[in-house]
């Protein structure tokens, strides 16, 4: 038996006619902080109800510390959820909310609020047991939910997009702390979200989901640098996607007529993509491997240290690239010409 | 949730218990007793054939069927322009009082109401006397056991259950889009044709298959306050049922009655576009 | 013609008179009916005779007031009895069936639902005769098999409890569903996935979140019990209910201690109603 704690097995889900997940493999060890990334409607939500049990897979298999958890009702599985809409209890406070679990184990008493009272001091609410939910701010809610899980010391937790209902700043802050809360914890965490931001931050490895395929399973470094899909290169971060008509040689020629080298190809492209800070404005003469063209400069995009420019090359194309905001860039203006490199290895090229 | 087995069982039988044994399992006795004779047992369209041979029953059924809708277009008359002014005209404050007010009748209940309009229609009721103490009359009006109290009667208990959809839906119509109509310049009249009334259309239906059911169907309006010539259908149930003890005939008149209401309430639905499942809401 | 669009001053008191005066419709015969309670003749109609609280405390050989009118009070306690029977099995039946459709997909569910809320559309002299008939019928069966008097199947108080019951547990269900319809279904996956049975989720989520609703339909359908006439006439025995015996007073011996009964039954009913308003002002 292998040491994975989640084993998923050529996972297939169909609703009617439609296929929601198609052959899902994935296996995650203990401890470990998975994120499902994709778009709405990409099957990750469907994927996790699987897990949970609320769900039945059509074909394919979940295992759960080895166990096949097939046609065992969610309130048998060792694995918890905090939900989208988090789904505190209205009718109950906060105690009552992170108890209704242990309750429902039938566990005494005086256990059940030794329990409940640690869990709410790890997760930084203590004192708060009374006050009702309508009472709490958007980040309490959430720790709400997560001790309520958390309590239950499950194998698995889910979480079905927990940050989505809050603010930016506070969806900024709580994303740290449910990294580190999970790292003190060490219970393993798959964690469902269309913010790719939110699975690069804090995930061990992120699984892209896109039309109940997974495109790619891997760290965050390799999938920010190396995307192994065009889905990926353009789903995850920001990008500068070109749709190629054709290859001479090593010269390849995006629909809308810029020509670029991208040598060792030994397939046909239809997709490229290079990242805004890939490029390297004003490059030095020395500089090799790289790629350099002239560009005419279109609009700034002024953001502070995020400004970036859109510059027209030869052909209809604008390409984004993102201008760091020291001394020697500050002068740049609409209708300057620019000279820019690229490095080889981070012009992306895909087929599909 | 496709695992829980049990609990969908234990919330189907009760749901099945009502459903069989006090909808379904009576309306089929009350077809086959509407075919039995009268006394011992047997197949005959005797009950039907006494409908049809005899003019005063198909007479009756047949008016009180176009009173009803009558009463039911009457409703929708009085009750629109109600309705549209308690969600939309009347201040804020005042709405909730008015329209608990307009309630309390429905919760009193048809008799007393009807036995209110006793009193007051009546030779010596509140409003005949009345008007002889301010002089305009000398002998009581005769208002009381007539098509015109009995229609009063009718529209009263009634009314209500046309009110209250025809706000409900009122109630979502945002008012930007009348404050558009109006800003475009249409007339008062263009809004009403054009933006509120399809907008209340599903409240009006459900509310005139409710008020045309509960007209078609009434015994103690057109009883009480009806007179010698306003003829009620459900009269003639009422006569087998309860003081000939024909319950065949009984039955088959309840069949006709039953069967008279649902083909208007399906007539209704199919011209409408509405579905039965939305008359609840 | 809207509160915040400008209106002519004809319309806005061409408008006004006609609500003034479908208000005075409206609560007429409730003022009528409920002023001659205290007019000291035993006509139930004017002249006014003067103050009397007669019709409500009298026990002369001319004159029986409410409290002393044995039948009436007999009535009035058999409907109390019949209303809180009815609303009990209404409310627990209808929150039930707004559940199961609620929760469940199933083969059949729209004939059944269908089903469920066909009282809405069935006149209740139907209702009353279709049950009158099919009991009769069973009870009949059972008397010739077992040689025993099913009294249950024979009409009576129980037989207008079934009878009312068959279409008050289809207003629960409507209203129960009404706020049903609110409900985070995410509420009852937290329970189920904090290991709690799926009739236990239902005990301590939903039907927690339910309760204004079933207290609602409680309401309701007792109200609709307590001023049923149509249904239960077929239905009673040898003790009628309220509207039961008022139908009869009305038809043949009308005294003003029919005012009487009117009276309190306007003011309770307004009383409460009030209450209602008052405790829905105060949520806000």
């Amino acid at each position: 038996m292998s040491s994975n704690i989640l084993e998923i097995k050529n996972l297939s889900k169909y609703f009617d006619n439609f296929t929601a997940l198609k052959d899902v493999n994935i296996s995650v060890k203990e401890g470990e902080f998975i994120s499902i990334l994709g778009p709405s409607g990409c099957g990750k939500t469907t994927l996790l109800r699987i897990i949970a049990g609320f769900l039945q897979e059509s074909e394919g298999d979940v295992l759960i510390e080895g166990k096949s958890m097939k046609g065992i009702p969610p309130e048998k599985r060792p694995v918890n959820i905090v939900f989208q809409s988090l789904a505190l209890f209205p009718m109950m406070n906060v105690y009552e909310n992170v108890a209704f679990g242990l309750k429902r184990q039938k566990l005494p008493k005086a256990e059940i609020k030794k329990s409940v009272l640690d869990m709410l001091s790890r997760v930084g609410l203590q004192g708060y047991e009374s006050k009702q939910i309508n009472e709490l701010s958007g980040g309490q809610k959430q720790r709400v939910a997560i001790a309520r899980s958390l309590v239950m010391k499950p194998s698995i937790l889910l979480l079905d997009e927990p940050l989505s209902a809050l603010d930016r700043k506070l969806r900024e802050h709580m994303k740290v702390e449910l990294k580190e809360l999970q790292k003190e914890i060490g219970t393993t965490f798959i964690y469902i979200t269309h913010d790719q931001s939110e699975a690069l931050v804090m995930s061990d490895r992120v699984a892209v989901i896109n039309k109940g395929l997974i495109e790619q399973l891997d760290t965050p470094h390799n999938l920010y640098n190396n995307p192994k899909t065009g889905f990926v290169a353009g789903f995850v971060g920001e990008n500068n996607r070109f749709e190629v008509a054709s290859r001479d040689g090593q010269k390849v020629v995006t629909k809308h007529g810029w020509q670029i080298t991208k040598p060792d190809l030994d397939f046909e492209p239809t997709l490229m993509y290079i990242r805004p800070e890939a490029f390297i404005v004003d490059p030095d003469e020395s500089m090799k491997g790289v790629e350099v063209f002239e560009a005419d400069i279109t609009t700034i995009l002024f953001d502070g240290a995020n400004t970036k420019m859109l510059v027209k090359p030869e052909g209809k194309d604008e390409i984004l690239i993102a201008l760091p905001q020291n001394a020697k860039f500050q002068a740049l203006k609409q209708g300057d010409r620019v000279k820019v490199a690229v490095a080889h290895e981070n012009i992306k090229c895909y087929k599909e | 949730m496709e695992n829980n087995k049990k609990v969908f069982y234990i919330l189907l039988a009760p749901v099945l218990l009502w459903l069989v044994f006090l909808i379904i399992v009576p309306h089929i006795e009350l077809l086959i007793s509407s075919f039995k004779p009268n006394s011992g047992d047997g197949f005959t369209l005797e009950n039907y054939s006494a409908f049809f041979a005899d003019k005063i029953y198909w007479k009756t059924f047949i008016n009180t069927t176009l009173y009803a809708i009558g009463v039911t277009l009457l409703a929708f008359v009085v009750s629109f322009p109600i309705a549209f002014y308690l969600t939309k005209v009347v201040s804020r404050k005042y709405a909730s009082f008015l329209t608990l007010l307009l309630l309390i009748p429905l919760w009193i209940g048809e008799l007393v109401t009807i036995y209110g309009w006793v009193t007051l229609l009546g030779d010596n009721g509140v409003i005949n006397e009345s008007l002889k103490f301010i002089g305009l009359i000398d002998k009581p009006l005769p208002l009381l056991y007539n098509n015109i109290s009995m229609t009063i009667g009718l529209l009263y208990m009634s009314m209500l259950f046309m009110i209250v959809p025809i706000m409900t839906t009122l109630e979502s119509l945002d008012d930007a889009m009348i404050e558009a109509a109006s800003d475009l310049g249409a007339s008062k009249w263009t809004i009403f044709r054009r933006i509120v009334i399809p907008h209340s259309m599903p409240g009006i239906i459900n509310g005139s298959i409710i008020v045309f059911m509960l007209v078609i169907g009434d015994y103690v309006a057109p009883n009480i306050l009806g007179g010698k010539s306003s003829l009620w259908f459900t009269e003639q149930i009422y006569n087998q049922f309860l003081s000939t003890f024909n319950w065949s005939q009984g039955a088959a008149f309840g069949f006709l009655l039953l069967g008279i209401s649902s083909i208007t309430i399906w007539m209704a639905l199919r011209l409408s576009g509405q579905k039965l499942d939305k008359v609840g809401e | 013609m809207i509160r915040s669009l400008p209106n002519s001053t004809g319309y806005k008191y061409g408008f006004r008179v006609y609500v003034a005066l479908f208000f005075i419709f409206l609560l007429l015969p409730l003022i009528a009916v409920s002023a001659l309670a205290f007019n000291d003749s035993s006509a139930i109609t004017l002249p006014w005779k003067g103050f009397t609280l007669d019709w409500f405390f009298a026990n002369t050989d001319d004159r029986v007031g409410l409290f002393a009118d044995e039948g009436l009070l007999t009535s009035i306690w058999i409907s109390i009895q019949t209303a809180f029977a009815m609303a009990l099995l209404s409310t627990i039946f209808g929150t039930i069936a707004s559940l199961l459709f609620d929760k469940f997909n199933f083969r059949g569910k729209g004939l059944l639902y269908f089903f469920a809320i066909a009282p809405l559309v069935i006149p209740g002299v139907i209702l009353g005769i279709s049950i009158l008939l099919a009991s009769t019928a069973v009870g009949g069966e059972i008397e010739s098999i077992f040689g025993v008097d099913a009294e249950i199947f024979s009409p009576g108080f129980w037989l207008v409890v079934i009878g009312q019951f068959s279409f008050g547990a289809t207003y629960a269900m409507l209203l129960v569903s009404a706020r049903l319809k609110k409900f985070d279904h995410a509420l009852e996956e937290a329970a189920l996935s904090l290991k709690a049975t799926g009739l236990q989720s239902i005990w301590y989520i939903t039907i927690p979140f339910l309760k204004p609703a079933i207290i609602g339909a409680f309401v309701v359908t007792f109200l609709m019990s307590f001023s049923n006439f149509n249904t239960t006439i077929f239905l009673v025995g040898s003790d009628p209910t309220l509207p039961v015996d008022l139908y009869s007073r009305i038809k043949f011996s009308s005294t003003p201690v029919l005012n009487a009964v009117s009276f309190m039954i306007v003011l309770s009913v307004s009383i409460f109603a009030f209450i209602n308003l008052i405790i829905n002002r105060n949520k806000k």
